[in-house]
């Protein structure tokens, strides 16, 4: 049994190893969970995305989720971010996609190019 | 939505988006009253009355304000069709609690699914806020804190993301545990 202090201490080292992993992260991944996001089925992305990297033992990456991105009828929407700043938006993502998101995007390096959108 | 667990997901996002540190949802799945309760409270920013009206109503609501949009007047919309209805308190610089209660036998309410794919992934998409999640039923209770995951991580010495299976199954399994006692 752990106190609530321990489990403190321990987050606070978790938040710090994953603070210096975020640092030399590869990639940082956002799923847009608003309202419309989750409608269209933003949890499942996000789940298969989590399961993939657990599967594939993906490291040096981040997943997080934001709030409506603005485009609700290209949800559900996946944000992939690299070392060099530079952010990938894809839109209508499947659980189905978001997986090869994983798999040749963050792991072999390569955009899916046919489900970018393109914000600007 | 199809699911109650998809709006729970969606207001407890107008939480972090609130840049709450503190968020419990709490569930009293009560059928000897024939009562579901779902409360979420953060410590966030807060709203005042006045917006508190405002994001009640689906017309009237701007975006510029990020917790003003259609999921909370959505989600008592499914409360009044189920003979309960949704609350909200709030104040400013403290926080919101947001009160939603369902008739347990009523034939509009959805279902609650996929609970533990709600919780964890937001246990895992917001790790700088801390979350507790506590089911009641008749037959008992249980809470699931989001230290679990960094305890888990550390425990295991894996990374943040190989905890999700375990924390889902966990989760699925207290809760089967407390609905499924025969009464």
């Amino acid at each position: 049994m752990k106190t609530l202090a321990d489990l403190r201490a321990i987050k606070e080292k978790a938040k710090q190893e994953m603070a210096a992993r975020e640092q030399s992260a590869t990639y940082r991944i956002s799923v847009a969970m608003g309202t419309c996001g989750i409608a269209a089925g933003a949890r499942n992305v996000m789940s298969a995305i989590l399961d993939e990297m657990s599967k594939r033992g993906v490291q040096d990456t981040s997943v997080s989720q934001t709030g409506c991105l603005g485009y609700c009828d290209q949800e559900p929407m996946v944000q992939v971010t690299g070392a060099d700043k530079n952010t990938i938006t894809y839109g209508k993502v499947t659980p189905e996609i978001a997986r090869s998101i994983i798999a040749d995007h963050v792991q072999g390096g390569k955009v899916l190019t046919e489900n970018v959108f393109n914000m600007s | 939505m199809r699911e109650l667990s998809l709006n729970i997901l969606d207001i407890v996002m107008n939480s972090v988006e609130a840049e709450a540190t503190r968020i419990i949802i709490a569930l009293d799945e009560l059928k000897s009253v024939n009562l579901l309760s779902v409360r979420i409270k953060d410590n966030g920013r807060g709203m005042s009355d006045e917006l508190v009206q405002r994001v009640l109503d689906p017309f009237v609501t701007t975006r510029t304000t990020r917790s003003v949009g259609m999921g909370l007047s959505m989600f008592r919309q499914i409360a009044r069709q189920c003979g309960g209805d949704l609350q909200i308190f709030s104040a400013p610089g403290i926080g919101t609690l947001v009160r939603t209660t369902f008739r347990l036998n009523n034939l509009n309410l959805p279902p609650i699914g996929k609970m533990s794919d709600s919780i964890v992934n937001l246990f895992i998409g917001s790790i700088d806020v801390h979350f507790y999640y506590a089911h009641k039923t008749d037959h008992g209770q249980f809470g699931f804190d989001s230290y679990w995951l960094f305890a888990r991580m550390a425990e295991k010495e894996c990374q943040l993301v190989d905890t999700v299976p375990h924390a889902k199954e966990y989760l699925n399994r207290q809760l089967q545990t407390i609905k499924s006692r025969a009464t």
